[in-house]
């Protein structure tokens, strides 16, 4: 069972219409290292996880990576909310207006739809909190590019908090997997 | 949506912050009295201070989690990706 809560985990100060930072925003909506892969890649590697630790560290952080997309869906829907079709084609928004209007649609900054090929679950908890890791990072890298990419204060207040929490989600995947790689060598299971 | 709710949910919004972090914290640190007990602190301030703001403002959660007057409150915006303050 799943719960929403009729609140962000963040605010988001957005009050002006930007077609290019919205596009850029994609990235992190529907892109190969967005919130959605996150969440889809934690809520499904949970299920083979060894130890109640992981379950429950995947469980959250999964959960918590689906408030963060629902923070950058929110970020581009009062982006584009106002734009008119002609300023859509102008920032080479005309392909994507013409298949979703001003819906948000999980595809990444170049238009390309979100898809499972860019998660990974093998069924081996070494393997998959690697994957989780490097994830980590290339979304905080992801996010120190767009912190580059706009002057708004708003939008760079919401993505150094949530590049921060890709910092922090590193850090406990970590301690997991240490914890989990000693247990194996403990108990002699590869 | 006026300044008092703006400022509720900014409260309900920082002390679920510390909530979640504690969380994944606690996930990897289980046996750690500490954190343990500001996690408990900040949930029993958390559960008050939500039922204040619903008590004016309307459900947070469905499901049965907190109930709701008629007309059915849930359903009233501003949805969070609406709010504009
Ligand atoms: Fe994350």
């Amino acid at each position: 069972m799943w719960l929403y809560e009729k609140i962000l985990e963040y605010p988001v100060r957005v009050y002006k219409t930007d077609l290019r930072m919205a596009k850029y925003l994609m990235a992190q909506y529907g892109g190969p290292d967005s919130e959605l892969s996150a969440g889809v890649r934690y809520l499904t590697q949970r299920y083979s996880m060894p130890t109640n630790r992981a379950k429950g560290l995947l469980t959250d952080i999964g959960t918590e990576e689906l408030a963060h997309w629902e923070i950058i869906g929110t970020m581009i829907y009062k982006l584009i909310k106002d734009a008119t079709p002609e300023q859509l084609r102008q920032e080479d928004l005309g392909g994507y207006f013409t298949e979703h209007g001003q819906a948000i649609y999980p595809a990444d900054a170049s238009g390309i739809p979100w898809t499972a090929a860019y998660i990974q679950a093998t069924g081996d908890p070494v393997t998959d909190l690697h994957e989780d890791m490097a994830a980590e990072q290339k979304a905080r890298t992801t996010y120190e590019h767009l912190i580059r990419l706009t002057d708004d204060p708003g939008i760079k207040d919401a993505l150094r908090f949530l590049r921060e929490r890709e910092v922090v989600h590193f850090q406990r995947f970590g301690e997991e997997l240490n914890r989990v790689q000693e247990e194996l060598i403990a108990n002699k299971v590869f | 949506m006026d300044h008092i709710q703006m400022q509720m949910l900014r409260d309900i919004q920082k002390l679920e912050f510390t909530a979640i972090e504690l969380t994944l914290y606690l996930d990897t640190h289980p046996d750690e009295q500490a954190p343990l007990n500001d996690y408990n602190k900040t949930a029993e301030k958390l559960d008050s201070l939500k039922m204040l703001y619903e008590k004016t403002y309307g459900p947070l959660m469905a499901y049965g989690f907190s109930s709701s007057p008629c007309p059915w409150r849930w359903i009233e915006g501003p949805w969070p990706w609406e709010i504009t303050l």
